[in-house]
């Protein structure tokens, strides 16, 4: 079983990650040229000038006025993505050598994850406009994704019993990897797309700004 | 804090219509709109939205009511597609009346929360889906829909006849002429330089707005024209009604008429969601990436005569004056530079709003909602106080707004925030004013 989960069950997570990323991304930009209205007005410049200001902290007007939330944001994804792949533990699964994060910093970096999870969960129960459309869905979506750094931390540091832990996280690893195409988790594949379509009906298109 | 449920307002566009509807004939309606109309955007912005509700943020609507939740627009989304998807297009006729009322009522389509959502979800969009939907099914308010049955016999909103039409220019006219003796209004001129448009509440109650136009036309010294046939008004509230036809039809001959009259390009006067009938949305619906004929907003209008020279600024407007960008030139064309260097050269004491630019807050009465009636009024100011507070904080005793929905927008919101605040088009600072220079060789008695 142990053998099963850290052994073939990794390649079939990674396989129906990235084959499920491509068949989305596929699909979506097909459906895109049927559409019309969406190819014709796409260029690089304005959507790299778009992007360039949404992938750095505080570069809208928008992560400024709600400075807190723009903080964990973007600690929470950083953290969340850096931390798996530059840590020695998963290298080394595979026996491969590769830089890596000192383990204090990838166990800060994952304390960050649960923080910044404790964070969206506590803005969903709490503020109002988010509570209100908030389904059991987005609770369950938070679980999954933070469940591999919740058992990473506990493995790291052993706490409880470290085989069952080890599972765990290994398990909720590899599921939060085939969820990524096929949940809202799909957001970091979209994010690209839907921003730059949006900057170019801003910029290309309207001649304005859209940050 | 406790939120107060929506007000009842009786509209019978929506109280009426429904009586008609079937849960069948819903299902129907909304079926071929999702499957034969909708694609991409719809599909990625459903699966993308995570529901983090930074677009109540931004949302005027959202918090001039304290931030109650109905009002975000993630909100609005939820409480109609979202809706459908669940119940897989089985919706009741109570619950169109509300989407209705959230589509056209609760959103003007002014696009400022796409530029807080992470993903640059297009909720206008998603709202417009819906107002489609709505439209399809008739459950229109009666108002908005009367404005689109006036677009689809007559090509402009507000039943003008031709030759209403004819006499209202040649009346403008001779008005116009007890200001600069030159002043024409050239109808159906072939080949001149430019074809000036304009929407239907100019001829029918704005009507001084057309003498302007004549004044700055002639002082510039400028070839231009206007048709005498319909085609003259693309203010296309059929676009924001979900009536695609009507809006492609009108946008069509409108610029069929430009081209008949073989116009190097359309000067749009000052109005917004025309402008974006006309550049936008309008070439869509006939299947052009971009309008046959090239099309200039007001701004840029006057700011390039002023630029080059043809209109000589002389004067400066005392009074405090603070300037609205409409959604549909600013954040819908990036003219908010151009209309602030109007504003400085135009004005002595010239106060910004905050937010400003592509920023600024929707007067609350664009893509519709102002249209949508009298019924809607009292809830539609209660949805901007936001606009009054911004307006109070610049302290200015005027507001310059280039375009006829935000101006009458903002006169409803100042007669309750700002009492003693009026609101002017740029044309007026320029003409009525007496901003611009009149030559002596051009004023009635001169030489």
């Amino acid at each position: 079983m142990q053998d099963f989960i850290s052994g073939p069950l990794v390649w079939i997570a990674f396989f129906v990650m990235i084959a499920g990323s491509v068949y989305k991304i596929t699909a979506m930009i097909k459906a895109a040229k049927q559409e019309k209205v969406i190819m014709p007005y796409m260029r690089l410049s304005f959507s790299l000038r778009s992007l360039k200001h949404w992938l750095l902290p505080y570069g809208t007007r928008g992560m400024r006025i709600n400075p807190v939330m723009t903080a964990y944001a973007f600690l929470f994804h950083i953290c969340l993505i850096a931390t798996p792949l530059l840590l020695a533990a998963h290298w080394k699964i595979w026996g491969i050598q590769f830089p890596t994060l000192p383990g204090r910093l990838a166990d800060l970096m994952t304390v960050i994850v649960i923080v910044g999870g404790v964070y969206f969960l506590q803005r969903r129960i709490l503020v109002p406009y988010v509570k209100n459309v908030t389904s059991a869905a987005d609770y369950a979506l938070l679980l999954f994704v933070t469940l591999p750094y919740i058992t990473g931390f506990l493995a790291y540091h052993q706490w409880f019993d470290y085989g069952t832990v080890i599972t765990i996280h290994m398990l909720s690893g590899c599921l939060m990897l085939m969820m990524i195409p096929f949940t809202r988790i799909a957001h970091m594949l979209y994010f690209v797309f839907t921003r730059a379509y949006m900057a170019c009906e801003f910029g290309f298109v309207r001649n304005a700004r859209d940050w | 804090m406790k939120y107060e449920p929506r007000p009842e307002v009786k509209d019978d566009g929506l109280d009426e219509s429904i009586k008609k509807l079937t849960p069948e004939k819903i299902k129907e309606t909304i079926r071929f709109a999702l499957d034969k109309e909708c694609g991409a955007r719809l599909k990625v912005y459903m699966d993308t939205c995570v529901h983090c509700g930074l677009c109540a943020t931004a949302c005027h609507q959202c918090i001039s009511h304290d931030m109650d939740p109905k009002y975000a627009p993630v909100a609005k989304v939820k409480d109609t597609l979202v809706e459908i998807f669940k119940k897989d297009c089985k919706v009741s006729p109570e619950f169109m009346k509300l989407a209705a009322r959230i589509a056209y009522i609760e959103c003007g389509g002014c696009r400022r929360c796409s530029m807080y959502c992470p993903f640059g979800i297009d909720i206008a969009y998603l709202l417009m889906v819906v107002r489609r939907i709505c439209s399809m099914l008739g459950v229109v308010p009666m108002y908005l829909q009367d404005t689109t049955n006036s677009h689809s016999v007559t090509y402009n909103q507000m039943w003008v006849q031709q030759d209403e039409w004819i006499d209202t220019l040649q009346w403008q006219e001779e008005d116009a002429q007890k200001v600069v003796k030159t002043a024409r209004i050239p109808l159906e001129k072939e080949g001149a330089d430019i074809m000036y448009s304009v929407i239907a509440p100019e001829p029918k109650i704005l009507a001084q707005l057309l003498a302007n136009a004549a004044v700055i036309f002639a002082v510039a010294g400028l070839d231009w024209t206007m048709p005498a046939t319909d085609g003259w008004d693309n203010s296309n509230m059929a676009m924001y009604s979900g009536d695609f036809e009507s809006s492609g039809r009108l946008e069509r001959l409108h610029h069929e008429t430009a081209m008949r009259l073989k116009v190097k390009k359309i000067v749009m006067g000052e109005c917004g969601h025309a402008f974006r009938g006309a550049v936008y949305d309008g070439p869509r619906h006939i299947g052009q990436a971009y309008p046959a004929v090239p099309v200039i907003h007001a701004i840029e209008f006057y700011h390039d005569l002023i630029t080059s020279g043809k209109i000589k600024i002389v004067k400066k407007f005392k009074k405090p004056v603070t300037v609205q960008d409409p959604c549909n030139t600013v954040r819908g064309r990036g003219l908010g530079g151009k209309l602030r260097d109007l504003m400085n050269w135009l004005c002595e004491d010239f106060r910004d709003m905050n937010p400003r630019f592509e920023h600024n807050y929707c007067c609350g009465a664009g893509g519709g909602v102002i249209n949508c009636g009298p019924p809607w009024t009292r809830n539609r100011v209660v949805a901007n106080r936001t606009k009054g507070d911004q307006i109070n904080a610049t302290g200015a005793e005027v507001v310059v707004t280039p375009c006829h929905n935000c101006h009458s927008g903002i006169e409803d919101i100042i007669k309750e925030y700002a009492p003693g605040t009026h609101v002017k088009f740029i044309s007026e600072l320029l003409v009525d004013e007496g901003c611009m220079e009149i030559p002596e060789h051009l004023r009635p008695g001169g030489d």
